[in-house]
């Protein structure tokens, strides 16, 4: 150690003319950014985009922003009461209860997504029959509209279920769970995943398209057995593909609006109500649209500190 | 359970008929062999996707009082889809569902890959830079965060309507598009552009004549997965639009759904028409699709 730090030393003595040289050169280039030349036309593709952009994105969000210290309620007049709204926020049980209620059904359904995606993906990657067959039909919930077949989902959970569990006497079962204070969130969480495992068992096929065969028969000449060879050799070559899904499916389970809206509204007694489906309800029917700009905001801060978190996360597993 | 069945190894006369100096794993010799039992497993799951698409056609064609179970129909009744095509007003919901699909995947091609192209190639220069991370950005403010001001100033600039739902797709997937677009059209060699410029051909005509054409499975992609969005999409029609008559499909069947709850199978014949166009799509075009979404998902 020492020694090599001793010749490099001597090195940078020897070459100390060579490298003023370079800083030299360096300091005369004034940035990353060059100098040359855009063509006008550039100007024109990008930059009226960009205004229309920052119109239809950032107005409205700094609006909302503004909005969220005032007392509107979408209509007539109003005026500024401060921090008033985002006070209020933190001492309504309601919202509390949908920030806890988004917060939970999110984590449980990026787990479930990602768990059952996986074990989708390598089976349909495995050697079976009519591959690309069940690969169309694996796909199709992707193409649904989440409202309507969430609808069909209802009917489901309030009629042929319910006498399923009667049928088989298991009392939880034997009711709508729709309707039911505890369970009303198995049918929404049920939903999400129905729907979100299609593109995540995509995702995660691709995945695994990118691994070599060989990477496998090396496995296998070592005597490694399935398991293993999924554990040691496969997870870790789709170890990308995973963060993706991971970061997707979150997003995505944040923002579950429809499924309330197919299945529950939000009931039994505002049990099942998520952030954004509380933000639409009261903000747009409720008369509090100030006070749910304000939550807004707040959701977007909630988020924002969530990917961040995430981009550390991930940013931390890409070293090791 | 499929790593079980994975897991089957091979019998010792299975190898030793194969000639003792093959190794276990010889991938000739695994390459065709089906395993079934994973075959099995995967049928029997693919079941909670069939399950539900073949009750929501049998419950379509039932009388009130025989839905809510799992057999099939004692007798047909195909009026219910006349029925549910006239009190759902299906022909303009679908006609409104098209215009708006139809639209706003061409003007997100038409707008979103120049755009890109702008930003891809002058990313050596720091206003574009910055332009690259303000679309991007957009990416992570989710819609809801900006419904409610976006309902309010639709409201007052008469953007409350068709027209203005198409403008709001088109603006709104700008970010992901041309994150998806930027990666591909940097891997353009630029020789062909600066052939066409000593030639004499302004940069619009060489976006227009060479490199859109080059863009073509960026294209597709851009296409598949705004036609997915526009077509099933409910938040933003329920946001924006106000009247009636422009109701895309999804809002459609919303409003349907709260007037007409108890007549199952008429309901059912509703859902099924709102389905149905886009699965007979996906099952035409299911190669296209998939390698489609794929291609925007992993880039």
């Amino acid at each position: 150690m020492m020694k090599g730090q001793d010749s490099d030393m001597a090195q940078s003595k020897t070459v100390g003319v060579h490298t003023a040289d370079v800083t030299a050169k360096a300091r005369k280039r004034p940035s990353r950014f060059s100098n040359r030349k855009v063509d006008r036309a550039f100007y024109w593709m990008a930059v009226p985009a960009a205004l229309i952009f920052a119109l239809f994105l950032y107005v409205p969000f700094l609006q909302g922003v503004a909005y969220s210290f005032t007392n509107s309620q979408g209509y007539g007049r109003f005026s500024w009461i401060g921090f008033k709204n985002y006070g209020a926020l933190f001492r309504d049980g309601r919202v509390g209860h949908a920030y806890l209620f988004t917060l939970l059904i999110a984590i449980l359904i990026t787990l479930l997504v990602n768990f059952i995606a996986l074990f989708i993906s390598v089976a349909l990657n495995g050697k079976i029959a009519f591959k690309n067959g069940f690969r169309v039909i694996y796909f199709i919930p992707y193409t649904l509209s989440v409202l309507v077949i969430g609808y069909v989902f209802k009917y489901i959970f309030m009629t042929p279920l319910p006498a399923l569990g009667k049928a088989l006497g298991i009392g939880w079962l034997s009711q709508s769970l729709l309707t039911s204070e505890h369970y009303a969130w198995i049918p929404i969480v049920f939903l999400s995943v129905w729907q979100a495992v299609a593109y995540s068992t995509l995702i995660y096929l691709a995945g695994l398209q990118t691994i070599d065969s060989e990477v496998y028969e090396a496995a296998s000449i070592d005597g490694a057995n399935e398991w293993q060879k999924f554990w040691r050799v496969t997870f870790p070559l789709i170890g990308p593909f995973f963060t993706i899904n991971l970061v997707l499916t979150l997003k995505n389970a944040f923002n579950t609006f429809d499924q309330v809206v197919a299945l529950t509204a939000g009931g039994p007694d505002s049990r099942t109500e998520t952030v954004t489906y509380l933000i639409y309800k009261g903000g747009l029917t409720g008369g509090e649209y100030a006070y749910q700009t304000a939550n807004a905001v707040m959701f977007f801060i909630v988020l924002a500190v969530i990917a961040f978190i995430q981009l550390g996360i991930s940013r931390r597993g890409e070293k090791i | 359970m499929a790593q079980t069945a994975l897991m089957q190894p091979q019998t010792p006369a299975q190898s030793a008929g194969r000639g003792g100096r093959r190794h276990r794993g010889f991938p000739g010799s695994r390459l065709k062999r089906v395993n079934w039992w994973l075959t099995a497993t995967v049928a029997v799951l693919s079941l909670t996707i069939l399950v539900p698409l073949y009750f929501t056609v049998v419950t379509a064609l039932k009388t009130p009082a025989e839905a809510g179970t799992f057999s099939l129909p004692s007798s047909w009744q195909w009026h219910n889809f006349a029925d549910a095509w006239n009190k759902v007003n299906y022909p303009k919901a679908a006609l409104n569902s098209a215009i708006v699909t139809v639209c706003a995947v061409a003007l997100t091609l038409l707008t979103n890959t120049f755009v890109a192209y702008a930003v891809a190639r002058n990313m050596d220069k720091r206003f574009f830079r910055f332009l690259y991370y303000f679309f991007i950005a957009a990416m992570f403010v989710p819609f809801p965060v900006v419904m409610l001001p976006i309902a309010k100033q639709f409201g007052s600039w008469h953007l409350d309507n068709v027209p203005g739902l198409i403008l709001l797709y088109v603006v709104l997937g700008l970010g992901t598009n041309l994150f998806i677009a930027t990666g591909f059209i940097r891997s353009i060699p630029t020789a062909l552009e600066e052939a066409a410029r000593l030639d004499g051909a302004g940069t619009w005509r060489i976006f227009w004549t060479i490199i859109f054409p080059l863009m073509g499975p960026i294209n597709a992609t851009i296409a598949i997965t705004t036609a997915l969005w526009a077509w099933n999409d409910f938040l933003m029609p329920l946001i924006v639009l106000t009247d009636q008559t422009s109701q895309t499909i999804p809002l459609a069947q919303y409003v349907f759904s709260s007037q007409f709850a108890t007549n199952y199978p008429m309901a059912f014949s509703s859902y099924l028409m709102a389905l149905a166009p886009i699965l007979i799509v996906y099952l035409f075009a299911q190669k296209w699709v998939i390698s489609g979404v794929m291609r925007g998902a992993v880039k």
